[in-house]
């Protein structure tokens, strides 16, 4: 594989379909697992870590996925497609960072990916457009099984898969729902929504961005418990109660805005789309508040005249490594402000 | 509104009540971070884990680990649970056998105090592992029927616990 054979479109889970989309970018589930018989990665020795590395790479592309299936070698590639996985949300940063053989599989579509030794020897997930986390779990379950059926997975009757790190182990699962809040933030109801997630053993994160800071209203929600209770019930809390609880409030608080501060919403959204389409430079960071605003706009039908398919691949192309690999050369910051702007005033100007 | 020590934008409102007087303190999360009024609001788990594991205030954990016992390493992987304690990451999946007590106050302070599994299990595991869970799963459910009063759901569930740690036998 190429990093251009993908850096020129968005991932199918981002293109704006599925349920809920107005609201849930995505769901995704990754499920940790470790062979049996071997240390985990702290431990392992240098040929231990190649055997779990050739066996798993073996076992991940002979599994039957309907589509083209791509095996990258993290340890040999070069930095910036490394940064482009990350931005896909293909790979960790840590297992970009990492040491000694280590792989990533990828489905063409990216519904499906696979890291190893990572800091576990097998990280799976799946992930799709809006909000759809049983169909996640069907699809990474029987893959699960498939894998399973030629490796043997470190498992205790107590504590159940065993992990590197106490935070994973049980399940080994982590459910996510990547949410669009641009009303709960404009209205200051965001606080009162991290703090209720956090008294329920959630965990917070941005989508975008460097770190955990979220930029441009997109939050990552996720579960932290993963032992004592089954990857169902764990699905179930979140697909059933806590993400319609949050959509519904993020809804009301859109239905507020428009019939009391019309004129508020509208100036945000309209001078967001008024500097993407005019700015010579723009920022990472700058770029991303302001295509949150307009996103917003054309969830509300504030905007008409451009689809959200363009405001979402936006997002996407204008990230830091898919601007250098699309434009065929590494650029300095300045370069990369210069690039995006061009980018974005390209693709809104053409509606 | 704006934070009364740095001017960042206020989040943090609080309101006091002293000798009938009412005094309202504004703060961005940070400054309420350091003047100890609020807590910080994202912290990633591995932090949050070393954190636990290096706490320092005689809770369980700790008292635990002050034991001889902390210096008692793996026989597959030779950590030890200071080892662990200092890297945070385990070394082998027996550690979860060799550390025994400690690993499982670990495990309960991050897992919500929970301490045992209940959901997949690998079809090749054991006959006798699948049972344990499945007996694990409605020991669990019992004591929430017990504990919510709903009592034939409880003796229903404990005639197939009975049933199945038979089997188990």
């Amino acid at each position: 594989m190429k990093p251009s054979d993908i850096s020129n479109n968005i991932s199918e889970w981002f293109n704006g379909s599925g349920p809920r989309a107005d609201v849930v970018i995505s769901s995704r589930i990754r499920l940790a697992r470790n062979m049996a018989g071997y240390a985990f990665l702290s431990r392992l020795s240098d040929q231990s870590q190649r055997q779990i590395h050739d066996k798993l790479k073996e076992t991940i592309l002979s599994l039957e996925l309907g589509e083209k299936v791509w095996f990258i070698d993290i340890d040999g590639a070069p930095a910036i497609d490394r940064e482009l996985l990350i931005e896909r949300h293909l790979i960790s940063r840590r297992h970009a960072k990492g040491k000694g053989p280590r792989g990533a599989v990828i489905a063409k579509s990216e519904c499906f990916s696979a890291m190893i030794n990572e800091e576990d020897h097998l990280r799976i997930q799946v992930i799709q457009a809006g909000l759809q986390l049983k169909k996640c779990w069907e699809k990474i379950s029987r893959y699960d099984d498939l894998i399973e059926d030629k490796v043997q997975f470190a498992f205790s009757k107590q504590y159940g898969y065993l992990t590197a790190c106490p935070t994973n182990v049980g399940t080994g699962i982590r459910v996510s729902v990547m949410l669009h809040l641009p009303a709960l933030k404009m209205t200051n109801q965001i606080d009162k929504f991290m703090n209720a997630a956090r008294d329920m053993d959630f965990a917070v994160r941005g989508l975008f961005g460097e770190g955990s800071e979220a930029v441009g209203d997109f939050f990552q929600l996720s579960n932290q418990v993963t032992l004592g209770k089954s990857e169902m019930e764990i699905i179930e809390e979140f697909s059933e109660q806590i993400v319609p609880r949050i959509i519904d409030y993020e809804l009301l608080a859109r239905e507020e805005l428009i019939k009391n501060k019309a004129h508020l919403l509208d100036d945000k959204i309209q001078r967001a789309l008024g500097v993407l389409k005019s700015a010579r430079m723009i920022s990472s960071k700058e770029a991303l508040f302001l295509l949150s605003n307009v996103r917003m706009g054309v969830n509300l039908k504030r905007i008409t005249d451009i689809p959200i398919s363009t405001v979402n691949e936006l997002f996407m192309l204008t990230l830091p490594a898919h601007l250098q690999i699309n434009s065929g050369s590494e650029l300095d910051a300045d370069g990369r402000d210069l690039m995006r702007a061009q980018i974005i005033r390209g693709k809104l100007s053409l509606n | 509104m704006k934070c009364q020590c740095c001017k960042a934008s206020a989040t943090i409102h609080i309101t006091e009540i002293h000798d009938g007087q009412r005094v309202e303190t504004h703060l961005c999360e940070q400054c309420a971070q350091k003047q100890g009024v609020a807590v910080k609001s994202q912290i990633p788990l591995n932090e949050l884990l070393t954190t636990l594991l290096s706490s320092k205030k005689g809770n369980q954990i700790d008292t635990i680990s002050e034991d001889s016992a902390s210096n008692h390493s793996c026989p597959e992987c030779q950590m030890s649970y200071n080892d662990f304690r200092k890297e945070g990451l385990l070394g082998c999946p027996n550690d979860y056998e060799a550390f025994g007590d400690q690993i499982k106050a670990v495990i309960e302070s991050a897992q919500s105090q929970n301490d045992t599994h209940k959901g997949k299990v690998p079809k090749s595991a054991p006959e006798k592992t699948k049972k344990q869970v499945e007996i694990n799963k409605l020991q669990q459910e019992l004591d929430k029927a017990v504990k919510e009063e709903k009592y034939e759901l409880a003796a229903e569930l404990r005639d197939k616990l009975a049933k199945l740690e038979n089997e188990a036998q």
